[in-house]
């Protein structure tokens, strides 16, 4: 039980809604969300389809776990194949619209065809209209949540939406549900764009009273709660700071790219770090963080929300970005600052607001100005192409300016939303983008932190963190303390990381809640909801066969082995500064090792054995 | 002694277990529309409210009633709803002035918070202390202690 058993399909071209059982075998093989919407999408789609062509489709889906009482269950996931990578694209998010879906009795939407006209899907328990998006298309994020809320009159109804960023074609458009909670990466949202669907409102009145057994539930759910209030990091670190808990750990360590991944260590850090959102500004006597927020069912609330200087020049005039909204997490600061120089706070924070009230993914976003303002510097782009702007590194108004071109869509803003790897091509140095299958690094460099660099490049979804997040034991020494600098033991360690990834984000909960869960405090509230027997060993098998279903995917797609790499920037250019000075990513090291723990050939393909082992068809 | 639910909050970030707890207590399921607390949030101030029924000594709700549906429970001093008398009439929703008491289309009753009959679970489940279940005729002491800490008189004490 707990899965809802109910499948919504939307015919966008016919404009038909049908309902269908859930398939249970495979919700036994594959649990739910990540695992279990890639398994339907991997089925139904030609792997070669064009991600914005009507064949490609689109999938919401919830967890089993999502909407029940088990800390951190908020999340839902996107899962279609993604503009930007042309690999399998799943981008998880919080909030409170994945719990609405399993209220209103629904494991997952899929989405597929278009629409002749811009439409938005409604749903209210067991009654679904998709209906006319025309008056909102061409409209915000933020714009249509309150119309929706308007129309709809009812307090209570839970949105996502695609913006601006996504109707003009911006290949990393995010869907942005309850304002400011994404699904991010990968163009998820010009997926959604591309289909003339405008936004998905769900209310849902039912509740989730299947689980399989309540006492034994509640149970592992209270002792769940327990471990994540007595940690470090998930009872402290995170309510306290976010996961910008991280800017000053990482720059110190030598880890935090800089200026388009030049250099790994950021002179304005503090700047923009977590513990320099709750210092007081000098100029109005408010610290940027206003609250912190937790997303539905989570007792972690690292969310931020924030606010900007009235007086600060991004937001002068412009009363609209006066008031709290969902701040800065670490990633985004990151992009944001570090990688484009920028250590202005504040800016940081109104570039973020827009990332969300537009919908765009801030990471590819931060990594595309970074590339681009290279470009200009080295003369390959001049401000005939800027729209008449200097692009320099460390400029608030470059960023402030950027942003805002990217959301009106125009003249230099069209090139923003390319992605550093197509700009970066169009420009004559596809050397300076800083990606791996076309998506961009997050904040972690991997030349000091040696085992991340072998988990970006063998990412299903493109440079990420949240795939294999070794970082967990590089820096933190969670489960365990590893070597930074050292690449023995990271083949097994990125493995690991990434198979455990894979059940987590198949569960329904937030992947955070892994800096104080194992999987042993996690199958225990699995079990007690849903059928079957769900033991830390059997999730485990399930996160692997999910990753080699995924590499199935992106190698019937047409990749190979050849895309398991980094850029030549982490490979052949030494840090510069910190612990890990003269050091490379020594990928060369860990890949063939990695491969053959996979249990795939030295070409990186899935053995026979291993499909057989893993029950892949 | 008699305890209350006593809500603070700037303790609050909005992550409803609270609402899933108490649905859970009293309805077996996990459903926000059942619950008899909810969470209300403020985007743009960036604050989370708990709110729920302050258990009125002079209940308007109770006094409403015209069939005595609503009583007191004398160990609680919580107003409880009787199912098998409440005819769903809603007279008792209109007089409460805070609006803490929900009429339910399913059953065809009315509910509202009655503190679970002594062990409030959204209480228990709250896990930043936003709820709290205390000495009824105290809710102001940590207030007053917060306050006491400021004073010009505890800061020489502490010098």
């Amino acid at each position: 039980m707990s899965w809802a058993g109910k499948i919504l399909r939307v015919n966008l071209t016919q404009g038909t809604c049908t309902v269908e059982a859930l398939n249970r075998q495979w919700a036994q093989e594959y649990l739910g969300q990540r695992g279990l919407a890639t398994k339907y999408l991997s089925e139904e789609i030609d792997h070669r389809v064009d991600p914005l062509s009507p064949e490609n489709k689109m999938i919401m889906t919830t967890g089993p776990l999502t909407g029940t009482m088990a800390s951190t269950s908020g999340r839902y996931s996107v899962v279609t194949k993604g503009p930007l990578t042309n690999c399998v694209a799943c981008s998880n998010s919080g909030g409170f619209f994945g719990a609405e879906m399993d209220f209103a009795g629904w494991d997952m939407f899929i989405f597929e065809g278009k629409s002749p006209k811009p439409v938005y899907l409604s749903v209210m328990n067991d009654i679904v209209e998709l209906l006319s998006a025309e008056e909102i298309w061409g409209t915000s994020v933020w714009h249509t949540d309150e119309w929706l809320h308007a129309k709809h009159q009812d307090p209570m109804v839970r949105v996502a939406a695609v913006g601006r960023a996504a109707e003009a074609g911006c290949l990393y458009a995010a869907i942005v549900n309850d304002q400011h909670r994404a699904a991010g990466r990968s163009g998820v949202g010009t997926v959604m764009a591309s289909k003339n669907l405008k936004a998905v409102l769900v209310r849902g009145t039912k509740g989730i009273d299947n689980v399989k057994d309540p006492a034994k539930f509640m149970n592992a759910v209270n002792a769940g709660k327990k471990v994540l209030a007595d940690n470090a990091v998930t009872g402290q670190g995170l309510p306290t700071y976010g996961t910008q808990v991280l800017m000053n750990v990482i720059n110190e360590i030598g880890a935090l790219p800089t200026r388009n991944m030049r250099e790994v260590q950021f002179e304005g850090a503090q700047s923009v770090s977590g513990e320099a959102m709750h210092e007081k500004r000098a100029s109005d006597g408010k610290p940027n963080l206003t609250s912190n927020a937790g997303c539905f069912g989570c007792t972690i609330a690292c969310g931020r929300i924030s606010t900007v200087d009235k007086g600060h020049f991004s937001v002068e005039n412009k009363p609209d970005y006066w008031g709290s909204s969902g701040g800065l997490e670490y990633e985004a600061a990151w992009a944001l600052g570090p990688d484009t120089g920028v250590d202005d706070l504040d800016a940081l924070t109104y570039t973020n607001f827009l990332c969300n009230e537009d919908g765009f993914d801030p990471i590819t976003f931060g990594g595309t100005l970074a590339a681009a303002i290279e470009l200009f510097n080295m003369g390959a782009l001049t401000t005939e192409q800027t729209d008449g702007r200097e692009l320099n590194f460390g400029s608030a108004e470059t960023l402030v300016w950027a942003v805002e071109a990217l959301v009106k869509g125009e003249g230099f803003g069209k090139d923003l939303g390319l992605g550093s790897k197509r700009l970066c091509e169009k420009y004559g140095h596809p050397e300076l983008s800083m990606t791996v299958k076309g998506q961009e690094f997050p904040a972690y460099d991997p030349r000091g932190i040696q085992g991340m660099g072998l988990a970006y490049a063998t990412s299903n979804r493109g440079a990420c963190h949240l795939r294999g997040y070794t970082v967990a034991s590089e820096v933190l020494g969670i489960p365990e303390k590893t070597d930074p600098l050292e690449t023995e033991g990271k083949a097994g360690l990125v493995k690991a990381f990434q198979d455990a990834t894979a059940a987590v984000d198949s569960s329904g909960l937030c992947l955070f809640s892994t800096f104080a869960w194992s999987l042993e405090d996690i199958a225990p509230q699995v079990d007690g909801a849903c059928e079957g027997d769900w033991t830390a060993e059997r999730m485990l098998e399930l996160g692997e066969r999910v990753w080699n279903m995924e590499r199935d995917f992106n190698m019937r797609a047409g990749l190979t082995a050849a895309d398991d790499t980094l850029p030549k920037r982490l490979l052949k250019e030494a840090a510069k500064t910190g612990p890990a000075l003269g050091c490379v990513n020594d990928l060369d090291k860990m890949l063939p090792e990695y491969y053959e723990l996979r249990g795939w050939t030295s070409d990186g393909v899935p053995t026979e054995s291993t499909r057989q082992r893993l029950g892949l068809s | 002694m008699l305890r209350s639910l006593l809500i603070d909050a700037d303790k609050c970030t909005g992550c409803v277990q609270c609402e899933l707890a108490c649905s859970f207590e009293n309805e077996g399921v996990f459903n926000p529309s059942k619950s008899r607390i909810r969470v209300f949030t403020f985007h743009h101030e960036g604050r989370f409210v708990p709110y729920t029924c302050t258990q009125c000594a002079e209940a308007w709700c109770m006094q409403a009633c015209p069939v005595d549906a609503i009583a007191l429970d004398v160990n609680t001093g919580a107003k409880v709803v009787h199912d098998s008398v409440c005819v769903g009439c809603k007279v008792c929703t209109i007089a409460c002035p805070f609006g803490t008491v929900n009429y339910s289309s399913v059953s065809g009753k009315v509910i509202k918070c009655d503190l679970c009959g002594g062990d409030p679970a959204c209480a228990k489940a709250c896990p930043t202390a936003a709820i709290t279940y205390v000495d009824a005729d105290q809710t102001g002491f940590e207030k007053m202690r917060a306050w006491a800490g400021k004073t010009d008189a505890s800061s020489a004490a502490s010098v």
